[in-house]
């Protein structure tokens, strides 16, 4: 343990505290109904930007190999397509993945 | 409290809660394999209940007096939070008020965003009980990932990090079905986010202000050139 103990609270009320008031100011303060049809269509997208940005291409090198990890991602697409929950489709593209890693590493 | 609707939030939060036991599990043996104990593992998770967040954080974490660059990191990473809790403000039911708001605000992430957004109104009860089961499951699978780490061999360990990524998919995917515009302006957002990884001027950016940017700017260019019609922000 390289790390002083009170370096680590330190960091920690920094990364905690910062976290909870992004998501907590912006919720409590907006209290009116947004009219602005560009500001509500700008927070219709973003969730789902967001989400595609960290995924994409991040999510294919994070497997051993870039083949299982594409392999991994389309299944997801199918499963997703088919309108499966969100852990079916996390849990069955594990799965996935982890027989292309054994067949490769068989291979 | 209605309890009926409590109860309704936390069975819609057991899918998520499952998928967060296997994603912080990876967070607990990334951390452990960093230098950390485990109850710090487990601290930060219980404290700041994010993702990408964490993961870059413990990266920061083991430089020595780093705290503006933690502070920028978690701020860039985080800032989606923003406009989510100003996605979820609209839709709140007149109890979710004051310090409900102060309290619930912890619980927002990526998936208890998508799950709530998807509701026609967001009740305090529903919203309470929604955030249960990712909150357990975030800390014990940080915990289980912290103390049982090493047991696991890689190749579980590679199949399990595809899990968090899986999820977002499954989030994106079907909202896309329904919209071709949606479908655009994510694909905008994939194509901006794969400028910053493959050309190299763009490496010294820092992840976290990637995702951001790349966001933001899709976003933005899909407010103007598809805005969403009024009565139509959220389409089921």
């Amino acid at each position: 343990m390289s790390m002083q103990i009170k370096e680590f609270f330190i960091y920690l009320i920094i990364m905690a505290g910062s976290t909870y008031l992004i998501r907590a100011i912006p919720f409590v303060v907006i209290k009116e109904k947004i009219k602005n049809n560009f500001i509500k269509s700008f927070l219709y997208y973003i969730p789902y930007t967001v989400l595609m940005a960290m995924t994409f291409p991040a999510a294919l090198y994070v497997t051993g190999h870039l083949i299982s990890a594409v392999i991994g991602l389309l299944a997801a697409c199918l499963l997703a397509l088919k309108n499966k929950g969100l852990t079916l489709v996390a849990v069955v593209t594990s799965v996935v993945v982890l027989v292309c890693e054994l067949i490769i590493m068989v291979l | 409290m209605k309890k009926s609707e409590f109860i309704e939030g936390l069975k819609s939060g057991i899918p998520i809660g499952l998928g967060y036991l296997s994603v912080s599990f990876t967070f607990g043996i990334m951390a452990v394999s960093l230098g950390f104990n485990w109850w710090q593992a487990l601290l930060v998770s219980m404290t700041t209940l994010t993702s990408a967040g964490q993961l870059a954080g413990i990266g920061v974490m083991v430089m020595p007096g780093a705290y503006i660059e933690m502070l920028v990191s978690q701020l860039t990473i985080n800032v989606r939070y923003a406009f989510m809790s100003i996605s979820l403000s609209q839709k709140l039911d007149s109890k979710f008020k004051g310090v409900f708001k102060w309290l619930l605000g912890f619980f927002i992430t990526d998936e208890i965003f998508a799950v709530a957004i998807s509701k026609e109104e967001i009740k305090r009860s529903f919203f309470f009980g929604l955030g249960v089961c990712p909150y357990i499951g975030w800390a014990l699978g940080t915990f289980l990932g912290a103390i049982l780490g090493n047991v696991f061999p890689e190749i579980i360990m590679n199949a399990l990090c595809i899990a968090i990524y899986a999820m977002f998919v499954a989030i994106i995917v079907p909202v896309c079905k329904k919209d071709w515009k949606t479908t655009i302006v994510v694909l905008l957002s994939g194509l901006l986010s794969a400028c910053f990884y493959y050309i190299p001027v763009f490496k010294t950016i820092s992840s976290g202000l990637q995702v951001s940017v790349c966001a933001v700017v899709a976003a933005i260019l899909g407010a103007i050139i598809f805005p969403r019609k009024e009565g139509n922000e959220h389409a089921n």
